[in-house]
């Protein structure tokens, strides 16, 4: 039968085998796969203050971006090319709060100049390859 | 108890308590607010209910953790806490950096990363506050007699979850490389060293409650945290398949977080086959009841619910809807929330002296709040799958399949609501115990004959 000396060396071996590989595919992902990716080479300025206005508000306590989250309103991976700039920015610079169905969204009222750098930020996160998400409606279920 | 600076432990666990009260009030707003009533919107956001209800949730599991970790090294080792003081302030340092952040978030005083939301001012002093309490806790451990398995294992739990943490500290201008390092954090929390510290719990409870021999029990905890560890770590690419890391890990992922469920299976099994293995007839059963009960339901809502979703192609429709809410509820409170209520109820009569082992309010507590997740769990499920064909599959708009699904968060409330009723009678008993006084201190022989009893 197993002994527990076994069993420590199952646990330790283990740890440090799959922590080794975890670090190597870590260390690749982020210092070539994931740049190229993300056209990381195209974050502007625009592009990190709209990261901040995404930030600071916690837009993600609302909604998900890259699927992640929370569940109450729309999912925004692809709003650049699903709604338009325009819309974008009625909907950053609203004084009152936006709910074309019912459900709130807190009033920003951000200036013209913030709301570019939020549809820049956009804009950005809609050209990244994110190996087919979100998924493609099949259009036979809705007939 | 057997060494009176354990008392502190009964602090920690009374600020968890007052904690998950307002964790769950705050769950209840994000309740209504998804069935159309969301009048507090312009005070309470659901942005606000959101990161106070999360953060919320993990500063009492870690209260509750730090309570367990300052009850059981003492008796693990044979020493007294090192500084009791310390560990004083360390408990309000604790609640107050809790309470500033909680407060902040409803004044837009945050960073919109899940879980993480805490500000980078605030991270530091939580830095220093953990640092304090592993301070306290490894000073403890080194000077003690022993080491043992349990408290090593417990211990090395704590220490990486907070390692962990400093990875979530760094800023990126890439969103995808944000999100890369934040599941470091969480993931590896979750799924990894905190599965440590249940494991390490775990252990001790069962070496208490049914007094199988040590060495059997400690053997089999390495194995399942080898199995954490082993499953867990490359397990982390399930949340790397849609944010912009490269394909490699839609396989990766794949396998190893299918493997995941095999170290909660672990504990299921190992939890059920030692009680039914132990000669010990201990009399606390609301405490073995919260114990294997911990173990199962993790094994439901981590293993089976996770792997539900856990497959890429699968993952691809259920990502970012309420699919991953329905197991998020079910796996934190089957892995860490019950493990935090059995080690208090354990460690109450031990602490006070009052042996309310087996009340009516503790039965009720258990299998109310037990059957109100489940069905809370379900409800979520219900909309979550719902939500995947109408919006996923057949593409309707985002608020026009959230209105079909509405029915469903009426469901959800009931089921709170006798989730809440179950926690209401758990902090009844919590409050009868009174608190821990030195009348309750006693020696080996007598800890031996009572839990031989
Ligand atoms: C006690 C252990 C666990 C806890 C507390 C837990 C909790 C959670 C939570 C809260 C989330 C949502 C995170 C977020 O969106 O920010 C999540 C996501 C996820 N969990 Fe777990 N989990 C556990 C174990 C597992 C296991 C063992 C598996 C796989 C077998 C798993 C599979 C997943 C997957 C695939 C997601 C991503 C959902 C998505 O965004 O698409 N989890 N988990
Ligand atoms: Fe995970």
């Amino acid at each position: 039968m197993l002994s527990k000396k076994q069993a420590k060396a199952f646990f330790l071996g283990g740890t440090v085998l799959f922590s080794a590989i975890f670090l190597a595919l870590s260390v690749e992902t982020v210092t070539s796969s994931m740049p190229e990716k993300t056209n990381d080479s195209q974050i502007t300025e625009a592009v990190v203050r709209g990261k901040e206005i995404w930030d600071s508000n916690n837009c993600m306590g609302c909604h998900t971006i890259l699927g992640e989250g929370a569940y109450y309103a729309p999912e925004l991976t692809r709003v650049y090319s699903r709604k338009g700039e325009s819309y974008i920015k009625t909907v950053l610079m609203a004084k009152e709060p936006w709910a074309p169905r019912g459900r709130k969204m807190v009033a920003y009222a951000l200036s013209e100049e913030e709301a570019n750098d939020a549809v820049a930020f956009f804009k950005w996160i809609n050209e990244m390859d994110l190996n087919g998400f979100p998924p493609e409606p099949d259009p036979a279920l809705s007939k | 108890m057997k060494y009176k600076s354990q008392k502190v432990a009964y602090w920690f666990f009374a600020l968890s308590m007052l904690l998950i009260v307002l964790q769950i009030t705050y769950g209840f707003i994000m309740g209504f607010a998804h069935m159309g009533f969301d009048g507090l919107h312009n005070i309470i956001p659901f942005n606000a209910a959101r990161a106070t209800h999360n953060n919320l949730l993990v500063v009492w599991l870690l209260s509750g953790f730090m309570g367990a970790a300052y009850y059981i090294i003492p008796e693990e080792a044979q020493q007294e806490l090192v500084s009791v003081k310390l560990a004083y302030v360390q408990l309000i340092t604790l609640a107050l950096v809790g309470v500033t952040a909680v407060i902040g978030f409803h004044f837009n005083w945050w960073e919109g990363r899940k879980f993480l939301e805490i500000p980078r001012e605030l991270d530091f002093l939580v830095v220093i506050n953990v640092i304090t309490f592993l301070g306290i806790i490894l000073a403890t451990l080194f000077k003690g007699k022993k080491q043992s398995t349990t408290a090593m294992v417990l211990t090395m739990g704590l220490v990486f979850a907070a390692l962990l943490y400093l990875p979530g500290m760094i800023w990126f201008d890439n969103q995808g490389m944000d999100s890369f390092f934040r599941w470091w954090v969480v993931h590896l929390w979750v799924e990894g060293v905190w599965e440590l510290i249940m494991g390490g719990i775990l252990a001790f409870l069962l070496i208490k409650l049914t007094g199988v021999d040590r060495e059997v029990i400690e053997k089999w905890l390495y194995v399942i945290v080898g199995l954490t560890f082993l499953s867990g770590i490359l397990g982390t690419g399930h949340h790397y398949y849609y944010i912009g890391a490269p394909e490699y890990w839609l396989i990766i992922g794949g396998i190893f977080s299918a493997l995941e469920p095999l170290a909660f299976l672990g504990m299921a099994l190992f939890a059920i086959h030692m009680y039914r293995k132990g000669g010990r007839n201990h009399p606390n059963k609301t405490a073995l009841f919260w114990t294997l009960g911990s173990a199962i339901v993790s094994f439901v809502g981590a293993g089976l619910l996770g792997l539900a979703h856990t497959l890429p192609q699968v993952n691809m429709y259920t990502h970012g809807t309420l699919v991953t809410a329905m197991h998020g509820h079910l796996a934190f409170w089957g892995a860490y929330g019950m493990i935090v209520f059995a080690m208090i109820s354990y460690a109450l009569p031990q602490l006070t002296g009052r042996k309310l082992y087996n009340t009516v309010t503790g039965l009720y507590g258990f299998w109310l709040s037990l059957i109100g997740m489940v069905g809370m769990t379900t409800a979520f499920g219900v909309a979550g799958v719902a939500q995947v064909y109408l919006e996923r599959r057949i593409g309707l708009d985002f608020m026009v399949a959230q209105q079909e699904i509405e029915v469903h968060f009426l469901v959800l409330v009931l089921c709170a609501t006798i989730f809440a009723t179950g926690i209401t009678m758990f902090i009844i008993d919590f409050v009868r115990y009174g608190q821990p006084n030195d009348e309750a201190l006693i020696g080996e022989d007598e800890v031996n004959s009572l839990e031989n009893a």
